[in-house]
């Protein structure tokens, strides 16, 4: 078997594969800027739990009118974004640590959702919302994952100083009359917005690994936040085309294949990235060891 | 195992039969809704018929409730299709207690071999050379007929008093299926043979195929359970190119977002609702048997004539 068949073939013979590429560096591109700071504000499980979060709303969503993208879209990010706002609204006004209030709503969240899917007399279909189709990915559902890639990356060049700052000194956005809480808020609706975006093609749970995966695996990579964002979207396009190729070749699910591959990518960054890793430690010279 | 039970039902028919009232509905139970029916029109008024597999249920999956067994226990007649249909049907019988007669609608038809899904095969009742039998026999309109017979003379054993509307009722089925039969043949046979093809995942259409002349191909690699892989949708694009298929009549492949993708990639037509195992709610496309063979009828043609 040639390179061409192996790895070009595939796309080049069969458009669903290109959509569900072209779907995947989408999602990959604005990922990656918001995984890295997901992690930077060590929210890298909030990304789970709001992936859960978003899981009734869809639900009710396809409940209400199918397989309709509009209300499934619009049902996810009502339900992120009252999430992400009740739980930190709750986080504020009381003692609550806002990862307890998080987990909190996550968990009702989960409770809804199972219930909204035994109401439902055949939960088949409703398990292949919550696990998306990175295979299926129609016009509709291209559009929206590129427009909300374009608003996510627009939306985080406007506020990425503001972003960083409040990541490494909350206290000083505040002494200088910058409002943090908005910055924040902001930062939770593109949040949503990737996963909502995310789940029509991974699913709603798989679509965080796509996000955490690379995020975490670049801090191996780059020095800078840039740096470190510009290694993550190319791990997550890499992750993307090999878990692909692997589900065309090896008859593999493909969001598992993607997101597995990812994984193998973050195991291979552990152990031999050039920033940090058991390998680059290894070779560093002995006066410079902690 | 099944003829102890017939002898048996057969001898407490005899005894208990007799004393059934005219007034007295007979009480059927059907193991599944295309034998609800049949047995709902050749009773007509002197039966209550309790169908075990209602509307859009799987005949070959199914857990009897306790409510089941009671029906059944209290029933004067069952009506069960066999080949190995119902196989969790003999220990609902032995549970429940049931005495009437058992009527085995598929006796007397020719069976054909599975061509479905090897996994299912493993629960399917074998011929003698050891190849599992298809079923589903009933997708064939001359077999529905045998179907009919058998449940007038089961009726009518079972209740001797009303044997004469039995088998008026009977025949005047009889009579739309001989129609159906004939007008379905015609039909398809009208259609170039290059047309008569279909990709499905339904795999309960094997009488029907060669009853009317129709292919009906299974997309390669595409199970209910697991999640599709990219090469099992590439490979049944690349079928649907190659056989140059007319339709797709996909149930199992539950997305349909994914169908709607391949039907995109291939211009291959989308077909309606096919219906083989259960027939459809009330008020759905096929409520009725005729009805459903009128509704596949309507739903393949309209796929493989390009209108």
């Amino acid at each position: 078997m040639s390179v061409y068949d192996l790895l070009i073939a595939p796309f080049a013979d069969f458009g669903f594969m290109r959509r569900a590429l072209v779907g995947c560096v989408a999602l990959s591109l604005s990922g990656a800027p918001i995984g890295v700071f997901l992690i930077l504000r060590r929210m890298s499980l909030m990304g789970d739990v709001m992936a859960h979060a978003i899981l009734p709303g869809a639900a009710i969503g396809f409940l209400l009118s199918g397989f309709s993208l509009f209300a499934m879209t619009t049902g996810g990010v009502i339900a992120g974004l009252l999430v992400a706002l009740g739980a930190g609204a709750i986080a504020r006004s009381t003692p609550l640590k806002e990862d307890a209030s998080f987990a909190a709503f996550y968990l009702v969240s989960l409770g809804l959702g199972v219930l909204i899917v035994s109401m439902k007399g055949s939960n088949i279909d409703l398990l292949h919302v919550l696990f998306g189709n990175v295979l299926a990915l129609d016009d509709a559902a291209l559009i929206l994952i590129a427009s909300i890639a374009t608003i996510t990356l627009l939306a985080l060049a406007l506020v990425y100083r503001l972003l960083v700052a409040e990541c490494f000194d909350p206290g000083f956005l505040k002494s200088v009359g910058g409002s943090g809480g908005l910055v924040h808020f902001l930062f939770l609706t593109l949040v949503v917005l990737n996963l909502v975006g995310g789940f029509n093609a991974l699913g709603t749970l798989m679509v965080v690994g796509l996000i955490i995966l690379p995020a975490a695996s670049s801090s191996f990579w780059g020095e800078t936040i840039l740096g470190q964002i510009v290694a993550a979207a190319v791990i997550g396009i890499l992750s993307s085309f090999v878990g692909l190729v692997l589900s065309y070749q090896a008859d593999l699910p493909s969001s598992p294949a993607i997101i597995l591959t990812a994984g193998a990518i973050h195991a291979g960054s552990i152990l031999a990235g050039p920033r940090g890793s058991y390998l680059a430690r290894a070779f560093r010279p002995r006066h410079l060891r902690g | 195992m099944k003829l102890k039970r017939f002898s048996l039902a057969l001898a407490m028919t005899l005894s208990l039969g007799g004393a059934a009232f005219a007034a007295e509905p007979v009480k059927v139970v059907a193991s599944f809704s295309v034998l609800g029916d049949l047995a709902a029109e050749v009773g007509g008024d002197h039966v209550t018929v309790t169908t075990l597999v209602g509307p859009n249920g799987d005949a070959h999956a199914f857990e009897p409730s306790p409510k089941d067994a009671k029906a059944l226990g209290s029933a004067d007649v069952l009506v069960e299709n066999g080949l190995g249909l119902e196989h969790w049907l003999e220990r609902l019988v032995s549970v429940s207690g049931f005495k009437g007669k058992a009527v085995i609608a598929s006796e007397g038809v020719t069976p054909r071999e599975w061509h479905g899904d090897a996994d299912e095969a493993a629960e399917l009742e074998k011929d003698s050379h050891g190849h599992a039998v298809d079923p589903h026999a009933w997708q064939d309109a001359q077999n529905g007929i045998i179907y009919v017979n058998n449940i007038v003379a089961g009726l009518s054993a079972a209740d001797p008093a009303n044997a004469a509307d039995y088998k008026a009722n009977g025949e005047k089925l009889v009579g739309e299926l001989k129609t159906i039969d004939a007008r379905l043949k015609q039909e398809f046979a009208a259609l170039p043979e290059a047309r008569r093809k279909v990709v499905t995942t339904h795999d309960a259409f094997g009488y029907f195929g060669a009853a009317y002349g129709v292919s009906f191909i299974a997309p390669e690699g595409i199970s209910t359970e697991s999640e599709v892989s990219a090469s099992q949708i590439a490979s049944v694009i690349k079928q649907i190119r190659d056989e140059k298929v007319q339709a797709i009549f996909v149930e199992n492949i539950t997305d349909p977002r994914l169908l709607n993708q391949i039907a995109q990639e291939t211009g291959v037509k989308i077909g309606g609702e096919l219906f083989s195992d259960a027939l459809s709610l009330a008020d759905g496309p096929a409520p009725t048997y005729v009805k459903m063979f009128q509704n596949n009828e309507t739903q393949l043609l309209s796929a493989m004539s390009g209108t």
